[in-house]
Order: C-alpha cells, then sequence, then structure tokens
C-alpha cells in the first residue's frame, strides 16, 4: 500500500505523522520526502550515508548547422521554452518542461536533448525505513518532475510512505497521483479548516479514499469537526497540543521513541489506517459487483 | 520604421507602462506615416512565468524595429535581441512624451537586461 501524508496549510505535521508512523510500522517501509523544494525528514531519523544521485530532465540544444529557422519548434512549445523567428533558436532550459516536442516536431532533426540538473535523489537507511528523499537545486522552480523521479524509486512489495508539500498545486498532485491513500493533516483553527477544505476537493477530483489527522487536538474550535462529520470523513486520529511534542520535535526526535506515553496514537492511526483501506477495499468490490 | 511603445492604454496620452513583460498593451507607430496601432498584450498579466518571453515574441511578430519601454527583464531581453529589436530605455509619463524623445534622439538603447525577472 501506498500512503501519501498531505495538507492544505503548511506546518500541521505531516512530517511529523510520516516519520512517527513509518517507525511505528516496524516492519520495512519505503519514506518518501516528496517535498523537494525543502526536504527535511532527514533531521528526524539517524540515517547512513546518503547515496546520492543527479535528477536532470532533457532539454533541447540545436544544431545551428542543420537549423533553418523554420520556427515549428516555438510554435510548438506552450512553456516557451524555445522561441524561434527565422533565426536560430532562444532556449529558456528553466522553463522546459522536458516533453520533448520540439524534439519530435522539428523537420530538420536540428534538435537533440542535453540533461540539465534539476537536483539530487538521496537514498539512505534508518532502521526499519528505506528514505528516499528529492533536493531541488537552488534556483530551479520545477518540482513536479523531480518529486516523480523520487517515486519511480519506489518498489514493489514494501509500504510505502509520502510526504507530500503541503498546499493543492501540481507538486501536491504529482505526490499523490498513484497512491491508495491520503491522510490529510490539519489543526482545528479557522486557518487549518480553510485549507483543509482545498485539500479535501483536491482529494475528491483525484478520487482517492482519505481521512483526517487532528494535530494539536485543543487549540482553535471544533469547526474542523463539524465539517468533517456533516461530509463524512473520517477522523483517524487527535494529536494533543502539548509543550513535550514540540520540544522533541524541535529536537529532531520521534514520538514514538521519546514519548512512550503517546506511542499509543501511531499505533492507533495505523489501525484506523488499515480499518479504512479495508473498509474501501470493501466498498469497492461492491460497486464493482453491482 | 515601426516602434513600439509599452502601455496601459490605447492613445497618445495614455501613461508609457514601466514594465515590458506584463504591460497590458502595446502601440505600434509608423513613423513615416505618423500612424499608430494599438495591439493587446493582456494573455501575459497572469502568467505565473515566462511573461516576457511571450511579450518579446509578440513584439517581434509585429515587426517592429525597436521597442520604448521602462524596464526590460532577461529572458525578454535574450528574445528581443535574437529577433534583433533594439531596447529604448525611457522615464517619460506618456506615449506621446516618449515618442518626442525617441525623435529628439535623447533615448539610449540598453544593451543588457535592467532588472531581474519577476522585478515588480
Amino acid at each position: 500500500m501506498i500512503l501519501a501524508v498531505a495538507s492544505g496549510k503548511g506546518g500541521t505535521g505531516k512530517t511529523t505523522v510520516s516519520v512517527n508512523l513509518a517507525r511505528q510500522l516496524g516492519s520495512g517501509v519505503q519514506l518518501l520526502d516528496c517535498d523537494v523544494e525543502e526536504p527535511n525528514t532527514n533531521l528526524f531519523l539517524d540515517c547512513t550515508e546518503p547515496e546520492e544521485e543527479i535528477f536532470g530532465i532533457p532539454v533541447p540544444c540545436v544544431d545551428e548547422a542543420l537549423c533553418d529557422g523554420c520556427g515549428e519548434c516555438g510554435r510548438f512549445c506552450q512553456f516557451h521554452a524555445i522561441v524561434s523567428f527565422g533565426t536560430k533558436p532562444v532556449i529558456f532550459p528553466e522553463m522546459c518542461h522536458g516533453c520533448g516536442g520540439c524534439m519530435a516536431v522539428c523537420p530538420k532533426r536540428a534538435i537533440s536533448e542535453v540533461s540539465q540538473r534539476m537536483g539530487l535523489i538521496e537514498t539512505s537507511r534508518s532502521g526499519n525505513i528505506t528514505l528516499i528523499q528529492g533536493r531541488l537545486d537552488i534556483g530551479v522552480s520545477m518540482a513536479p518532475p523531480l518529486i516523480r523521479a523520487v517515486k519511480a524509486r519506489l518498489q514493489d512489495g514494501m509500504p510505502a510512505i509520502l510526504d507530500a508539500p503541503p498546499g493543492t498545486s501540481c507538486p501536491v498532485i504529482a505526490t499523490l497521483r498513484g497512491t491508495d491513500m491520503v491522510v490529510l493533516v490539519t489543526e482545528p483553527t479557522p486557518f487549518g479548516l480553510h485549507d483543509l477544505k482545498l485539500a479535501v476537493d483536491m482529494v475528491r477530483e483525484l478520487r482517492i479514499p482519505f481521512g483526517v489527522v487532528v494535530n494539536r487536538m485543543g487549540i482553535g474550535d471544533d469547526r474542523v469537526y463539524a465539517f468533517c462529520g456533516k461530509e463524512g470523513i473520517p477522523i483517524l486520529l487527535e494529536i494533543p497540543y502539548d509543550r513535550r511534542i514540540a520540544e522533541i520535535c524541535s529536537r529532531g526526535e520521534l514520538i514514538v521513541d521519546a514519548l512512550p506515553e503517546y506511542s499509543s496514537l501511531f499505533a492507533t492511526l495505523l489501525w484506523n489506517i488499515k480499518e479504512l483501506r479495508g473498509m474501501e477495499r470493501r466498498a469497492s468490490y461492491v460497486r464493482s459487483a453491482n | 520604421m515601426k516602434i513600439a511603445f509599452s502601455t496601459s492604454g490605447e492613445t497618445l496620452e495614455a501613461p508609457l507602462d514601466s514594465r515590458f513583460g506584463r504591460a497590458p498593451k502595446f502601440i505600434l507607430y509608423d513613423l513615416e506615416r505618423d500612424y499608430f496601432e494599438v495591439i493587446d498584450n493582456r494573455q501575459n498579466l497572469n502568467t505565473s512565468q515566462g511573461a516576457g518571453i511571450q511579450s518579446a515574441e509578440t513584439i517581434a511578430r509585429s515587426g517592429v524595429g525597436c521597442i520604448v519601454t521602462g524596464h526590460c527583464g532577461p529572458k525578454a531581453f535574450r528574445v528581443l535581441s535574437a529577433a534583433g529589436i533594439a531596447v529604448y530605455n525611457c522615464g517619460e509619463a506618456t506615449v506621446a512624451d516618449a515618442l518626442k524623445a525617441f525623435r529628439e534622439g535623447t533615448l539610449k538603447t540598453m544593451d543588457s537586461a535592467d532588472v531581474e525577472g519577476h522585478w515588480i
């Protein structure tokens, strides 16, 4: 099973939930930090030295001797990464999405591809956890290709937890696509609720089963609960608002290791996720039987 | 020769827009015939990236020899250079004032971008 941990609002506790859940699982699990603009999951784990792999996307390179300046490449490119006015095309590698379209439409076959570095994929281990992190280079703005590359490292047959970036934009969609279930982490505040609603709309659009984890239980108000009740969204766990949790997180430690009194939280979450997964499977069986 | 001005209006009295990439309109002025036309550039106002490139493409396809604007970013400047279009930097308030300054020869051409992308 591939589980994604997402949120609308940033700073709700996605990484805290992901990393503690991975440790709680006990058996072999893949943990993917898909927040490639600022990966931080490694800070919570004593990891082996990471194996680094350079990731790049193919961008066009024009052979001037072959190019007759027809401009087909520029007309094709929707991202304005290649522009031509009867002259040698001007290329903006930072705008290129690596689709290869310009190369395909070039009548003179003057375009080849070169790799443009975007970032690193780091793989390391910590006990039962295999951590795969994407790390976008500074100044690179396109996260989805690197996120897809991180996900392509997933091995079949071993469960995976994907720590998503915050928000509801392309990097999050790239993370959530193809996952079996999503946990949306929120906090019971007006801001948390506002962004939770956006995240719920997104996950429903993607048709992925999901539940909610309420973090910092005890602050704010009860509107998150009212919303989930009205929408029939299961609340999988509540994490109390407790200074000790904040302290161990800021030290880069795990709740399940450092606070034994709270270790049952993540056992409960694991149980509820399995229950929800079972219910979804039965429901989908009934749907297909009908 | 035709010259382009970045603007938010449709007359010569309209303000010269200091932005090139995200200027709402361009006035294309024909110096020989003392006649101008207005082209729309609104498609670019809401793009998150590449507004300068698209505006530069629009200008290059319009057949002008030069563009008079407030500021020009690096991507737009590369496209305009490749298309052989001179970029004149101008602080005048209106298109008419900018046209007058151009005719008097007081405007200077830019030899590189004078602002970073997304400067405003």
